[in-house]
C-alpha cells in the first residue's frame, strides 16, 4: 500500500502545480514516401501519417485517464521535408499542404518537420525549399519548420545565416495580419537534435526508426513549489531538491512514454525532461528564477540561477530514465511565461540577457517579438550570435523571433493559447550589413577535432 | 490490474458507503483501505483490482469523477503504476 504523502503528493502535483505530459509526438519516417513526382508522394506523406499516427488522439486522452495525468498536446514529427522534396523541391509546397492536412484529419495541433539541415552547405534544392516556407506557413495552419544552420561539428553556414534573415521578414510580412503568427512556427538552429518531441522545432531525424513516441514532460509549477517548501535551503541543498523534483517528474514521463508506444505501435524514444512554461500564473520558469531569490527575472544573478536549474533538472532525469534526449532543461520563451513577459513588459528584461541566459539554459531565444522594421541582416547577425553561443559550447540553441509587422518598441503581439503574448523588445540599432553579407562558413571550433 | 482511488473532501456521512457501493456496482474489488481526516478533510486511499470490472480504467476514471461532482467530493483513479514510477527509485 502506498502512503498517503506520495500518493496526495502526485495528485497536489497534478491539480495545483500545473503538472503535465506536455506533448506525445509521433515521429515518422518519410523517407519510404518518396515517388517520382510531388503529387504522388504528397499522396503517400498524407496516407502514411494519417495512418501511423491515426489512434494518437485517443490513446493519448485513455492513457491520461488510466494514469491521472492531463497530456495537453498530441503531435507529430517527420523527416526534414527537405530530403523527400529534393527531387521536386519547386513543388515543396504541395508536401506541406499534405502535412498540414494531415495533422487537420488526425486532430492534432501541430506537426513539425518542414525542415532543412543546411548546417554545412546549401545544395540547390535545399535553398528552393527553405524559400518556400513563408507562404508555406502563410498557407498552412498547423505546420511547423525549422532550419539547421550551424553545428559543433561544422561551423556556421553563414550563406544560411543570411538567408533565413529574410525567410523570417517575408514569412512576418506574409503573416501581418496576425502579428507576424507564421514566425511563431519557425525555428532557426544550432545543433538541431533528432528526436526533440517540442514545438516548433521538433523533426524525425534520419538517424532514427520509422516509428518512434518522444514524449516531453514539463513542470515548472512543481519545481517552483518544491522550492517554495525550503525558504532557507542554501544552493546545494535547493539543487538536490530540483533534481529529485525532476526524477519524479521524469518518471512519469517514461511510463506514459512507454505505454503509448506500446499501444500505438511504435518504439519509445526518448524522454524530454524540458521545464516548459505556459502563459498560466505557477506555470513559469521565472517564477522559479524569482523563488530562487531573485527580485525579478533579468537582474544580475539571473543566468547563474538558470544554470544551476538547468543542469539540476538534467541530473534528476537522467537518474529516471533509460534513454533521456530532446532538448531537457529549461526553457525560456518570453511569450509564453507570465513571468519573462511582465519582466519584459517592465523592462527589466532585455535580449542582450536573454541571450546571455541562452549559453546555460536548454535552448535559445524563444518566441521574443521585435520591431516590425529590424532589418533581415541584424535578424540574421542574432541568429548567428545565438549559433555561435551553441557551436562554441556543444549545446543546442535556436532562435525563434517575430519581427512584428507594423508595430515597435512598447507595442504588443498576442497569439493566444499556448503561445501567449509579447511585448515588442528592443534591438540594437548599429548595423551588422556588412558582416553578414560576407557569407561562408565560420569555422568548426577547435575543440570538435576530438577524432 | 490494480488502481488507487483518492477520495478526498470535506467530511461527512456516507462517503465510504457510496464510493464502495458504486465500484461494487462495476465489479471492481477493493483490496485495501486506509482512511483518515487531514487538516479537517476526509482523505481516503484505497487499493483495487479491475480484473473483474465491467469497465476499463479510463471509463471507471471518468465515471468516478462524476460520481464525486454529485457527491461533492474530488474522486480520482488511476492506475498503480504511477505512483510505484514516481515514487521508488
Amino acid at each position: 500500500m502506498f502512503n498517503y504523502k506520495e500518493v496526495l503528493e502526485t495528485i497536489n502535483m497534478v491539480e495545483k502545480e500545473h503538472l503535465d505530459i506536455r506533448t506525445v509526438t509521433m515521429g515518422i519516417s518519410l523517407l519510404p514516401c518518396i515517388r517520382a513526382t510531388a503529387e504522388e508522394t504528397a499522396r503517400c506523406v498524407y496516407d502514411t501519417v494519417c495512418s501511423r499516427a491515426e489512434n494518437i488522439v485517443k490513446v493519448t486522452g485513455d492513457l491520461s485517464e488510466e494514469y491521472g495525468i492531463p497530456i495537453v498536446n498530441k503531435r507529430v514529427s517527420v523527416t526534414p521535408a527537405a530530403l523527400i522534396c529534393a527531387p521536386f523541391a519547386k513543388k515543396s509546397a504541395l508536401i506541406g499542404k499534405a502535412l498540414d492536412n494531415a495533422a487537420k484529419t488526425l486532430g492534432i495541433d501541430f506537426l513539425g518537420g518542414y525542415s532543412a539541415l543546411v548546417h554545412k552547405g546549401m545544395a540547390d534544392y535545399e535553398r528552393m525549399f527553405i524559400e518556400s516556407i513563408p507562404e508555406v506557413l502563410a498557407s498552412t495552419e498547423r505546420l511547423c519548420s525549422s532550419v539547421n544552420v550551424g553545428s559543433s561539428k561544422s561551423g556556421i553556414n553563414m550563406d544560411a545565416v543570411r538567408l533565413m534573415g529574410e525567410i523570417i521578414k517575408k514569412t512576418a510580412k506574409l503573416t501581418a495580419s496576425r502579428d507576424g503568427f507564421g514566425c511563431a512556427k519557425l525555428v532557426v538552429f544550432c545543433n538541431a537534435v533528432e528526436d526533440n518531441p517540442f514545438m516548433a522545432g521538433a523533426f524525425h531525424g534520419v538517424g532514427e526508426s520509422g516509428t518512434v513516441i518522444n514524449v516531453g514532460v514539463s513542470g515548472p509549477g512543481v519545481v517552483q513549489h518544491a522550492i517554495e517548501s525550503i525558504p532557507e535551503a542554501d544552493l546545494s541543498e535547493l539543487a538536490e531538491m530540483i533534481k529529485r523534483t525532476a526524477f519524479k517528474i521524469t518518471r512519469a514521463g517514461q511510463l506514459i512514454a512507454r505505454e503509448a508506444a506500446n499501444r500505438l505501435n511504435a518504439e519509445f524514444g526518448i524522454v524530454d525532461l524540458s521545464l516548459a512554461p505556459t502563459p498560466a500564473r505557477g506555470d513559469s520558469v521565472a517564477q522559479i528564477l524569482e523563488e530562487m531569490g531573485l527580485e525579478c527575472v533579468g537582474t544580475h544573478g539571473t543566468t547563474a540561477c538558470l544554470a544551476m536549474l538547468n543542469d539540476a533538472v538534467k541530473k534528476g532525469g537522467v537518474m529516471a530514465s533509460s534513454r533521456v534526449g530532446g532538448l531537457s532543461g529549461a526553457f525560456i520563451p518570453v511569450s509564453e511565461d507570465i513571468g519573462m513577459i511582465e519582466a519584459a513588459e517592465n523592462g527589466m528584461l532585455c535580449v542582450d540577457k536573454l541571450e546571455a541566459m541562452t549559453a546555460v539554459c536548454s535552448v535559445g531565444l524563444d518566441m521574443i517579438a521585435v520591431p516590425g522594421d529590424t532589418p533581415a541582416s541584424t535578424i540574421s547577425a542574432i541568429i548567428a550570435d545565438e549559433a555561435a553561443i551553441g557551436m562554441i559550447n556543444n549545446k543546442t540553441t535556436a532562435v525563434r523571433l517575430i519581427p512584428a509587422p507594423g508595430k515597435g518598441v512598447g507595442d504588443q503581439v498576442n497569439f493566444g493559447g499556448l503561445l501567449g503574448r509579447a511585448p515588442v523588445m528592443p534591438v540594437h540599432e548599429k548595423s551588422a550589413e556588412k558582416f553578414i553579407r560576407r557569407g561562408g562558413l565560420i569555422p568548426a571550433p577547435i575543440h570538435s577535432n576530438k577524432n | 490490474m490494480r488502481a488507487v482511488v483518492t477520495v478526498v473532501g470535506k467530511d461527512k456521512t456516507g462517503i465510504i458507503a457510496k464510493v464502495a457501493t458504486f465500484l461494487a456496482s462495476r465489479e471492481v474489488n477493493i483490496l485495501d483501505i486506509s482512511q483518515t481526516i487531514m487538516d479537517e478533510y476526509f482523505t481516503m486511499i484505497m487499493m483495487v483490482d479491475l480484473g473483474r470490472a465491467t469497465t476499463g480504467l479510463a471509463e471507471l476514471s471518468k465515471e468516478c469523477r462524476e460520481l464525486g461532482e454529485r457527491i461533492g467530493m474530488s474522486i480520482h483513479v488511476q492506475h498503480e503504476d504511477i505512483f510505484n514510477a514516481m515514487h521508488g527509485v
